[in-house]
């Protein structure tokens, strides 16, 4: 697979082919496999993505602590009026349904983490749908994200523990953006844009969940990610061009991730886990979780 | 080398890919070594794992994995319950395996015994569900799981990798790679073999009964 997105896009760029292309053709070649296969892997991912989506929209299901649940309904469901337009909102509430069967320990796709598995649902399920998009091309767009997600895996991290939320729903943002970039007819080029102004806009994002639990704001930082990506879609599909290049704001998520104080990677030591209300609430919870309430 | 299905994916048991579906693969790793689902088993987890590992279902998850239960498997969700029936009694321990610099935060030290056989590991959770073996036994290793993995110690004879590979080849199982080191000449050589076709047990057993084979362990491939 490429190690660097700028190589990626050459080669997409040399043989005027498409970035999934690319992706799929170095995976079969990686893996010994024809691409067939592949796409047939792919096609699965996105079965069960849509089932998450679907589970979560019931809106009955909450996580094992009782903090987060039944947020992705209130969302669906809300009379006032779509602030920033219905494809936003339905995107934010898609992400929320995943993160809240994932909280509950129900069945969902790791991509690229079971913390950040909200975004590229939302994001491409979404836009999917506003577009009439059809799930040929959506298999598509999970192949360059998977090519995206590659990339920072190898030149940086995709592990809360290791560099904190930016790895995660910030990776996830980069994949999302892109891939949708891509499926909405941006260039390779562009697609690259829409990773670095994804990427950019969650640097330094820290990984502070209460008690560790993949739940609060886990859940939330999913719908807002979601949002960041949409930003950087809509910026690169107008010809916005991010002057640092992908490659190096990866490289330095990952630089800024090992300089992360271990308080804000995976520990419940510090931000958000650490107030006043996440303490309190975290002893509460975990006292329940013990007594399998 | 990352693969695309490594990132969109695994289809997992929420809610953590590090904690809980990875946790899941090493169980399966650990399981793999004594051939079977382990009658004793003792978990020290290091780090991340140790401060934040029961909320996400790392315990469950490891326990799932020596079960052999996937990260996709319903059943992680009440693996504690389930191992009285199974007949593995477990016990968990939050230890230090070394250095914050030095050792991955989401690791894990599995020791399992199952009849006459046993085994010590090291591993960590790398992040969306990848992880590495570091140590077998004392040994260090590097093993993904990508690919089904025999790992060996062998005396340092000539032409013991012509025989393996002759053993290999009799069962029809394609070499993917091999790795072989040494700390001196006529040291014990450490050899790791990843191969395309999961191997029986009786391969694993053929390689075991070479005079000069010390050890070997099957390593059944956990990714997807």
């Amino acid at each position: 697979m490429y190690r660097s997105l700028h190589e990626a896009i050459a080669v997409a760029e040399r043989e005027g082919k498409p970035l999934h292309q690319i992706a799929l053709e170095a995976e079969a070649l990686d893996q010994g496999r024809p691409i067939a296969e592949i796409r047939d892997a792919l096609r699965r991912a996105l079965v069960v993505m849509r089932g998450a989506i679907e589970r979560g929209l019931v809106g009955d299901l909450y996580s094992n602590s009782g903090l987060v649940g039944g947020d992705a309904a209130k969302l669906q469901r809300s009379t006032a009026g779509a602030v920033a337009g219905s494809p936003f909102r339905d995107v934010l509430t898609r992400a929320l349904a995943v993160q809240e069967v994932n909280a509950a320990m129900g069945v969902i796709v790791a991509a690229p983490t079971a913390g950040g598995a909200g975004v590229l649902p939302a994001v491409l399920t979404g836009l999917a749908a506003s577009r009439g998009i059809d799930d040929e091309a959506l298999v598509d767009a999970l192949a360059t994200a998977g090519l995206i997600g590659a990339v920072v895996a190898d030149r940086a991290s995709l592990s809360g523990a290791e560099g904190g939320c930016q790895a995660e729903t910030g990776a996830a943002a980069g994949m999302a953006a892109g891939a949708a970039t891509e499926m909405l007819g941006g260039t390779p080029k562009q697609v690259g844009h829409a990773v670095a102004l994804a990427q950019q806009g969650t640097l330094g994002l820290v990984c502070d969940p209460l008690g560790g639990l993949v739940e609060l704001p886990c859940v939330f930082r999913n719908a807002t990610g979601s949002a960041i990506a949409l930003a950087a879609i809509e910026m690169a599909l107008a010809g916005v061009e991010f002057k640092i290049p992908a490659d190096e704001v990866i490289d330095t998520m990952g630089q800024i991730g090992r300089e992360m104080d271990v308080r804000y990677r995976e520990t419940a030591g510090g931000g958000l886990a650490a107030t006043p209300t996440g303490r309190r609430l975290t002893k509460e919870r975990l006292v329940q979780i013990k007594r399998g309430s | 080398m990352v693969s695309i299905l490594d990132i969109i994916g695994p289809v997992m048991v929420g809610p953590s890919s590090s904690h809980t579906a990875g946790a899941c693969r090493l169980g399966l790793l650990a399981r793999n070594l004594v051939g079977g689902t382990p009658e004793r088993a003792v978990v020290e987890l290091h780090g991340s794992f140790a401060r934040t590992g029961e909320g996400h279902g790392t315990d469950k998850a490891i326990v799932g994995g020596l079960m052999g239960f996937r990260p996709d498997d319903d059943r992680i969700r009440t693996a504690l319950e389930i191992c009285e029936r199974e007949g593995l009694d477990y016990r968990f321990e939050k230890t230090t395996l070394g250095e914050e610099s030095e050792v991955h935060p989401n690791s894990v030290r599995i020791t399992v015994e199952r009849g006459d056989r046993s085994a010590v590991m090291i591993g960590a959770s790398l992040g969306a569900g990848r992880v590495l073996v570091n140590e077998i036994d004392g040994y260090p290793v590097e093993v993904h799981g990508n690919h089904h993995t025999i790992v060996l110690v062998a005396e340092d004879v000539k032409g013991s990798i012509a025989r393996i590979a002759g053993l290999f080849a009799e069962d029809g199982i394609n070499i993917a790679t091999l790795r072989l080191t040494r700390k001196h000449r006529g040291g014990d050589a450490f050899m790791v073999i990843e191969v395309d076709e999961q191997p029986g047990e009786e391969v694993r057993e053929h390689i075991r009964a070479l005079p000069w084979v010390k050890w070997a362990f099957r390593l059944d491939k956990v990714s997807a």
